[in-house]
């Protein structure tokens, strides 16, 4: 009873419509990477981790190597604790440091990893210790003034 | 339309009627009464003409034997069982007993002529569809239009699209065919053939006819039994057409001889003409 | 004053009964609503009818759907251009043009467009159709037209208006990218990798495919109650368009607000 033209059309609007939403998928968002890779988990504490969200990149020279799963507060020592999956290629020394770092002058917060000299590599599940804090501008703003202040103080002083 | 009728067909002598309306009343809302207390009985294998002016419920009626109303008072029958839209099964199973003719045919847009007489069969049949084919084939013949089985709606005459409305109300060969003003707009011809169209079917099916119409030598050419509705909602006389144009009551003499003026007046009620026009007497 | 106090009694009754007209004609297209629900899964089940809607309401608002897609995406990009430009944040223009697509103009412009075209010709069918008897001469013949007929108008458009919705993102970031590379000059390379950096393919294109879902749902319901509600006169057809279109634009705009504080209040 349905016209063949009729079912073929169908079928190429639904098509048009997958076509759109692949296009979408890979060629506007970020699907490319890592939804098929398999991945390891690690963990880093910091004591402020700023403006991190989570899905935000974790970087190391640069080049996006895994995402932040998951955001908590250690209730015992009461630094925020940062989940990661890395992409299972890359394995980073023991003494890696993870910085919390802002991609240009006001943009969204990445984890960077630096790798350290350790020949033994972080095992999945590992959590990084030594790590580097978001900067907060209120404290850096805070610590300008307190330098300022010192400075003409031992100037003051000196006279 | 040669076809065998089903064994659950009484035989014509059967005095029990088709359809039997018992003291119904009814009104769309509480202030109009467009029927009031109205008995009629429709034999089986007759053609039964409801005749009466404009707006006094003969159309209602036939959506109340179709069940589309629920009546305020008393109750109709279909062969025995009651319509009731409270049961929507058995008031299915009491409408692919019937067929009925729209006055302007009400056929779907959207479907070609050929779709709209083969709708009933493929909605309420398994059949396949070299049979269906035949079928429909076969009614627009019956009604003389088997050669604009391709066209669509669109391009189908008012007259045309009556006739096709007649094949799709016939496709399911149902037992009550309803026939709402079928005669008007038409020209001579068309009412002949469509008049002509009614007994025939009538009587080589077996089915019982209900038609409602205010042409009344049409009707009286080809109907066995009418009933006449006045204004108000009520029955005024039934019979044969013999016995309806041998009446003495004023009001069947005034409709059935076409008078201008009787018990229906003439004059829409209004303060005298002098009255009006500021003469003095 | 008496016919002061007699004005105001007559104002609060008439406000009284309209509020309850109001409020029975709600409740009155909820029902309308759950049958439409109901009568779904049934339709489902004679795909033809769908995939004849389908057709109808999805491949014929193709045209206006790309056009608009186009254009819009032409001159999002122009005015973005000309705000970044101040914070010499320019290779962010695909990025920028991309999110306001994504998670609001193709869904709602799109549900728009399709309340226009594709909502006032169900309702004009359908209070055509009512006008002609035809719904009735069909429950005559023991089918329900809430089956045959509103249902497989309801699925087609639940499923036509996601699909045109992404057309319109796609094309309208394609536009953008014809206005901000080739015109402006915007390198064609920051342009897609800022983009792919930062638009999330869940919290953004997930989000607005659920929004343009919930829009289908809204315009085909509210087309197709109004048509099935409306006066069977011409006239009566007519103002049940119109009403159809705004009551259907003011929908989207209204749930798109509910919908965005929802899905985008966390950054």
């Amino acid at each position: 009873m349905i016209k063949r033209s009729t079912e073929t059309l169908v079928g190429l609007f639904v098509l048009l419509g997958l076509a759109a939403l692949l296009f979408l998928a890979l060629k506007a968002a970020n699907l490319t990477g890592f939804s098929t890779e398999s991945t390891y988990a690690l963990s880093a504490r910091f004591d402020n981790i700023g403006g991190l969200k989570v899905r935000a990149p974790v970087r190391s020279a640069g080049v996006t190597v895994g995402r932040v799963t998951a955001i908590t507060l250690d209730p015992k020592t009461f630094q925020g604790v940062v989940g990661m999956d890395i992409r299972q290629g890359f394995r980073f020394p023991k003494d890696s440091s993870a910085k919390i770092l802002t991609s240009g002058l006001l943009g969204d917060q990445y984890v960077g990893l630096e790798p350290g000299g350790d020949e033994a590599d972080l095992v999945p599940g590992a959590t990084i210790t030594q790590t580097q804090s978001a900067l907060v501008l209120e404290n850096l703003i805070g610590q300008l003034i307190f330098n300022k202040a010192a400075e003409s103080g031992d100037a003051g002083a000196r006279k | 339309m040669g076809q065998s009728r089903a064994p659950s067909f009484r035989p014509m002598s059967d005095p029990q009627p088709l359809i039997e309306i018992d003291r119904v009343s009814f009104g769309y809302d509480a202030s109009r009464t467009i029927l009031d207390d109205v008995s009629l009985r429709f034999a089986r294998g007759k053609v039964t003409a409801i005749l009466g002016g404009s707006g006094c419920g003969k159309t209602t009626l036939l959506r109340l034997i179709a069940g589309v109303h629920p009546v305020s008072q008393g109750r109709v029958r279909f062969d025995g069982e009651p319509v009731d839209a409270a049961n929507r099964e058995r008031l299915y199973r009491q409408r692919r007993r019937l067929g009925m003719l729209f006055q302007f045919g009400a056929l779907f847009t959207d479907l070609s002529v050929f779709d709209n007489v083969a709708f009933p069969l493929r909605e309420h049949t398994r059949l396949p569809e070299s049979m269906i084919r035949d079928i429909v084939l076969m009614k627009l013949d019956a009604v003389g239009l088997r050669g604009a089985a391709a066209l669509r709606i669109a391009q189908v005459s008012g007259g045309m699209a009556r006739r096709i409305a007649l094949a799709r109300a016939i496709a399911l060969d149902p037992e009550l065919i309803m026939y709402d003003e079928p005669f008007t707009g038409l020209d001579p011809i068309a009412t002949g053939v469509t008049a002509n169209l009614i007994r025939r079917l009538n009587d080589a099916t077996g089915a019982t006819s209900l038609v409602v119409s205010h042409d009344v030598p049409e009707c009286f050419a080809i109907c066995d039994r009418a009933y006449l509705l006045s204004g108000g909602g009520r029955v005024v006389a039934h019979g044969t057409p013999e016995e309806l144009r041998a009446s003495t009551d004023p009001e069947v003499r005034q409709f059935i001889g076409g008078e201008p003026d009787g018990p229906v007046r003439f004059h829409y009620p209004a303060p005298p003409l002098a009255q009006q026009l500021g003469l003095r007497a | 004053m008496p016919c002061h106090g007699v004005g105001m009694t007559q104002a609060l009754a008439w406000l009284g009964r309209a509020t309850l007209d109001r409020l029975r004609a709600l409740g009155h297209s909820a029902f309308f609503f759950v049958d439409l629900l109901r009568f779904s899964p049934a339709a489902l089940r004679r795909w033809p009818l769908v995939l004849t809607q389908i057709h109808l309401i999805g491949n014929h608002s193709l045209l206006i759907i790309a056009a608009s897609g186009l254009a819009v995406g032409f001159v999002l990009a122009l005015q973005m251009y000309y705000a970044l430009v101040t914070y010499g944040a320019t290779e962010s223009l695909g990025l920028v043009v991309n999110l306001a697509l994504l998670r609001e103009l193709g869904p709602v412009v799109t549900a728009l467009l399709f309340a226009g075209r594709a909502g006032t010709s169900l309702t004009a069918e359908i209070g055509l159709m009512k006008a002609g008897e035809q719904l009735v001469a069909m429950e005559l013949m023991a089918v329900d037209p809430r089956a045959r007929v509103l249902a497989p108008r309801f699925l087609g458009g639940i499923v036509s208006m996601p699909v045109l919705a992404l057309i319109f993102s796609s094309v309208g970031i394609l536009g953008a990218y014809v206005v901000a590379v080739l015109l402006i000059g915007v390198d064609a390379g920051n342009f897609w990798s800022i983009m792919q950096d930062r638009v999330d393919v869940w919290r953004d294109l997930g989000n607005g495919i659920v929004k343009s879902m919930v829009f289908g749902v809204i315009c085909t319901f509210v087309a197709l109650y109004q048509g099935y509600e409306s006066q069977p006169t011409p006239a009566g057809v007519a103002a049940a368009t119109t009403r159809s279109v705004v009551i259907a634009s003011l929908a989207v705009l209204g749930m798109d607000f509910i919908l965005t504080a929802l899905m985008f209040s966390t950054p």
